[in-house]
Parts: structure tokens; sequence; C-alpha cells
């Protein structure tokens, strides 16, 4: 019996290391990143880092404010969900609902697809379809702007809204909609009366997790903003984002010198907005289910 | 006897020609220079079969923190290494001029500027100067074009143009510049935006671009970016260019730098629009 019980322990003991693990790596990440970046708050004061209007990493003196790369990521990242969200959840409702036989597979399908164009390709339509149309449509003096980067991401944040949200819908139990149609609702009272309230947190959930791989999106957004560290006043003007701050500066900086110090505070602060959003899809959740 | 003994000789030159280079080598650095390591490269592996030579580009600041933290043999750069970066090596790096490039400033055709001097050009790049018809051209807000921070060829264009202007003021790229992440893009975006002006290695230079010509003052001549020009010192936005090893190169990092210094080396400098060194 004691070997049995001593098997049971190990086993028991690796799946609880498994478990653990993640959380594990998480924090190690975060403790890393935490050492790394507030080294950087012996040279520059926390209020001169987050309000700094200009990012000149290299000059001498140094001037780390990213203020104006906090607002790039913000402005890019509301101009792509305000176009992903809508179209979004109207596309996911239509797959749910209204389509049928192949037209939903083919649309399914497609979408799906959509997810598996690398983020790189979509930087290089970006760069040169996209951006050209922009500039003569706007009569702008160029055409990367902020604009360019959200629509161009708002192609990537669409098949996670969508999938999600199909999948949101789809749970709703047959009853709910035999009941609303039975009370007299139009097909449409009761999609947005009753299928979308009934699959809202799990709408919420689509529409947050969409937004987390905007913000988080390097690459593509890289090639197309512009890259331009001003306060950005509108979309249609070049933007600097901190993920493609952190990418097109790390491979210069030496280990330990300042500007390495300062890429993994603008880490800090991207970890923290990341953080938040995903609390708040949290209490979001919890709200909707009591 | 004496047929025996050519015989030997011929066949110890053999193996001497037999026993040569193996393995391979990582090159890593300057944007500006990709092309040309590449070429060198090329010829470099035709004449020694078992080597590979591998180019990465990224900019001279990825090379020399690449070199620094030990994963390439050598390091591409388009500006001098500066003292911190010095500081940070645990040998003593050495340093060869391989090349010289002049930095050529570039608009769109239908530009009408043609000439501008370096205080001019530093008024535009600080954002001083934010139309083109302070400067004789149409009525247009200027696009900044720049490289980003990573790259050597910013900080040459920063330390020598905008150190070269007279006043004291802001010594920096106006933030407005947009930042891009090679010097292609910026000869593709300066074909393509009629109010562009962006910078970069003469090598870059192509008929979708024109080269404005640089004065050193005004009322001085300008000079447009050509071979002469660069290696008489005329052409005033021109630089060396460099190759960095670790401490003193042995095998493979040898045999390459010299290579490159010789007369062949240096006539693949001349054969992708550098400028040769001798």
């Amino acid at each position: 019996m004691g070997w049995q019980r001593g098997r049971e322990r190990l086993i028991e003991g690796a799946i609880w290391a498994c478990g653990i693990s993640s959380i594990a790596i998480v924090a190690l990440i975060f403790i890393f990143l935490l050492r790394e970046g507030f080294a950087l708050f012996r040279v520059v004061s926390v209020g001169a880092f987050l309000g700094g209007r200009h990012w000149y990493p290299i000059s001498e003196p140094p001037q780390f404010g990213v203020l104006p790369l906090i607002l790039g990521s913000c402005w890019v990242t509301a101009g792509a969900a305000i176009l992903s969200v809508p179209l979004g959840i109207a596309s996911a409702l239509f797959i749910a609902e209204i389509a049928k036989g192949w037209v939903k597979e083919a649309l399914k399908t497609g979408i799906e697809l959509l997810a598996a164009i690398p983020s790189v390709v979509l930087g290089f339509i970006g760069i040169t379809v996209l951006s050209p149309f922009i500039q003569q449509t706007f009569h702008l003096p160029t055409g990367l702007t902020a604009l360019t980067g959200s629509i161009t991401l708002a192609f990537m944040a669409m098949p996670t809204i969508v999938s999600i949200t199909e999948d949101a819908l789809s749970a709703v139990p047959r009853g709910y909609r035999e009941a609303a149609l039975a009370l007299g609702a139009t097909r449409w009272q009761m999609m947005h009366r009753v299928l979308l309230r009934a699959a809202g947190s799990g709408i919420v959930a689509a529409v947050m997790l969409g937004i987390g791989r905007v913000i988080g999106e390097t690459m593509a957004v890289m090639m197309v903003t512009g890259n331009a560290a001003v306060i950005p006043r509108s979309l249609l003007h070049p933007v600097r984002t901190m993920t493609a701050t952190i990418a097109a500066e790390m491979g210069e900086t030496v280990r330990g010198s300042e500007h390495y110090f300062a890429l993994f505070a603008i880490g800090i602060v991207l970890f923290v907005i990341s953080f938040v959003i995903n609390v708040v899809a949290d209490l979001f959740l919890h709200r909707e289910r009591t | 006897m004496v047929a025996l003994a050519l015989g030997l000789v011929a066949a110890f030159a053999q193996a001497g020609a037999t026993e040569e280079l193996r393995g391979s080598l990582q090159i890593k650095g300057s944007d500006t220079m990709v092309n040309l390591c590449q070429a060198w490269a090329e010829a470099f592996m035709a004449r020694h079969p078992k080597v590979t030579v591998a180019i990465t580009g990224g900019g001279s600041g990825t090379g020399i923190a690449a070199l620094i933290g030990g994963t390439c043999a050598l390091a591409s750069s388009s500006r001098k290494i500066t003292e911190k970066e010095r500081a940070a090596y645990p040998a003593p790096p050495q340093e060869w001029t391989v090349a010289l490039d002049g930095l050529a400033v570039v608009v769109h055709p239908k530009n009408p500027v043609r000439q501008l001097t370096l205080q001019q050009l530093a008024d535009l790049f600080t954002g001083k100067t934010r139309n083109w018809k302070a400067l004789g051209g149409s009525d247009a807000a200027v696009v900044l074009l720049s490289r980003e921070v990573n790259s050597g060829t910013h900080v040459y264009f920063k330390e020598h143009v905008f150190g070269a202007s007279k006043d004291g003021g802001p010594k920096e790229f106006a933030p407005e510049a947009l930042l891009l992440p090679s010097s292609q893009a910026i000869a593709d975006e300066v074909a393509a935006n009629p109010a562009a002006i962006g910078y970069y290695g003469m090598g870059y230079l192509n008929p979708k671009n024109v080269a404005v010509g640089v004065a050193k003052a005004a009322g001085e001549p300008s000079v447009t970016p050509s071979e002469e020009a660069v290696r008489s010192g005329r052409y005033p936005i021109s630089r060396p260019l460099f190759l960095y090893s670790r401490n003193t190169p042995q095998g493979l990092a040898k045999a390459f730098i010299e290579f490159v210094m010789s007369a062949d080396g240096q006539r693949i400098v001349k054969q992708i629009d550098f400028v040769p060194v001798q």
C-alpha cells in the first residue's frame, strides 16, 4: 500500500507543479520587468517619465518622456476598437443567427483564415496599398498615420472578436429565442434585446481579448504608423506606439544602460495597461453573472 | 629527380590550398553596409567554398551591441564606436576603415528645391522650417523622413548636420519626423511623396529620388554626392564605414578583413556605389 500512496503523492505533486508553473512564470517575468524597469527611476523621476513630452533616448542628456508613446498606443488602439467592435459583433450575429448552410461555413472559415495572416504581411499591405490610399483620400502630407495603423489592426482584432462572440451567441439556450419569438418579438428584437444581452459577458470578453491583441501588436504598427514621437492630435497624424519603440530600439541598447532600463520601464507601462484591461473584463464578467 | 621534386612541391602547394578555411562567420550591424557586406561575403564564399558568411542588418548600434554580447565575430558600423560602448568591451575592439560613404539628401523629382546649405538642412530636420515655400518650393508642409535611433546614419546625420548649424537652437530631430525602419523604406516614401525629404547612404540612390546639392555655408558652391566629391572631401556629409572585431581577429575573420582591404575587395566597394578607401 505504501508504494501506491507514494506514487499517488508523486503524481499529485507533478500535476500541482504543472498548474503552478504558469503562474510562477508570469510572476518571474513581472519581477524581472520590475527590477530592470525600476532601475531607470534612479536617474529619471516617475513624473518626468510618464509626463515627459519628449522621447530622445540617445541624446546627451537623454530625455525619456513616454507620454507621446502612451498616447500613440491609445489612439491607435481606440481607432482599431471603434472599427472592429461594431463590425465584429455584427458579423458574429450574422454568422450565428442569419447565415445558413454553406454561407455560414464559408464565412467562419474565412474569418479563421484572417487570423492566420502573419502581422508582417498585413503591415506590408498597409504600407503599399492602404497608406497611399489614405494620403490621397484625406489630402495628407503622408499616409503613415495612426488611422492607417488602426485599420490594419482592426483586421487583426476582427477574428478574435468574431469567433468568441459567435461562440457566446451559440451558447445562448434555444429556449430564450423561442420564448422571445413566442411573445411576438421580431427576429431583430429577439437578437438585440435577448441574444446580445444573454451573451453579454462573452461579448465583453471577446472585445477585451481583441483590444488586448491590438495594444500588444508590434510589427504591423511599426511599419505603418510613421513612428514619430509627437503628442497625437488626431487619427490623421503619425504616431509612435510603445510596442514599436521597444522593438525598434531594443537591439541597439547596451545592457545596463539608461536607455535599456527605459525600454523595460515602457514594458512595465504596457504590462499595467493590459493588466487593467483584463481586470476590467473580469469585473464585468462577474457583474454580468450575478 | 627534378620532376619528382616538382611533383612534391606541387603536391604540397595543393595540400596548402586545400587545407583551407572552413566554418561560418557572423557579421552584424549597419543597414547602410548590408548590401556591401553581402557582396563581399558572396565573393569571399566563391573563393572559399567551405565557408559560409552570414550578414545581418539592424543598425550599427545593433551590431556593436551584438559584438559586445559575443553573438557575432565582426560588426559593421557606419559610425565610430562611442566611449560608452568601448567601455563595455572586455577586450579593446579593433577597427578598420573599409569604405567611404556620402549621405545623400533626397527629395521627390517634382520638388523644385535642388540645393540646400547645411544650415537650411538643420533648420528643416529640427523642425524650424516647416513649409517648402520658405525654400522656394511649392506651398506644402515638409514631411521629414529619418532612420530609427539604432541607425548609424541617424546618429551621423544628427552630429554632422545639426552640429554644423550656427545657432544654439534645439539640436534634435523634430518630433514630427517619421522614423522609418530601413533606408529602402525612406527611398520608397520619397519616391511616393512630393513633400518628403530624407537621407540615406548614396548606395541607395535611384532614379525615383533626386539628390539635392549640399553647400557648407550660404555663398559656397553646392556639391552633389559623387565618388570624386566624397573622396576629395568636397561633399560636406560624407563619412567612413567601419568593421569592428572583438579583439585581434583570428582565422576566418582575419581572412575576411584581408580580403575586404585587398584590391578585389575594394573593387566591390566601387561596384556597390560606395567609395573605396585607397
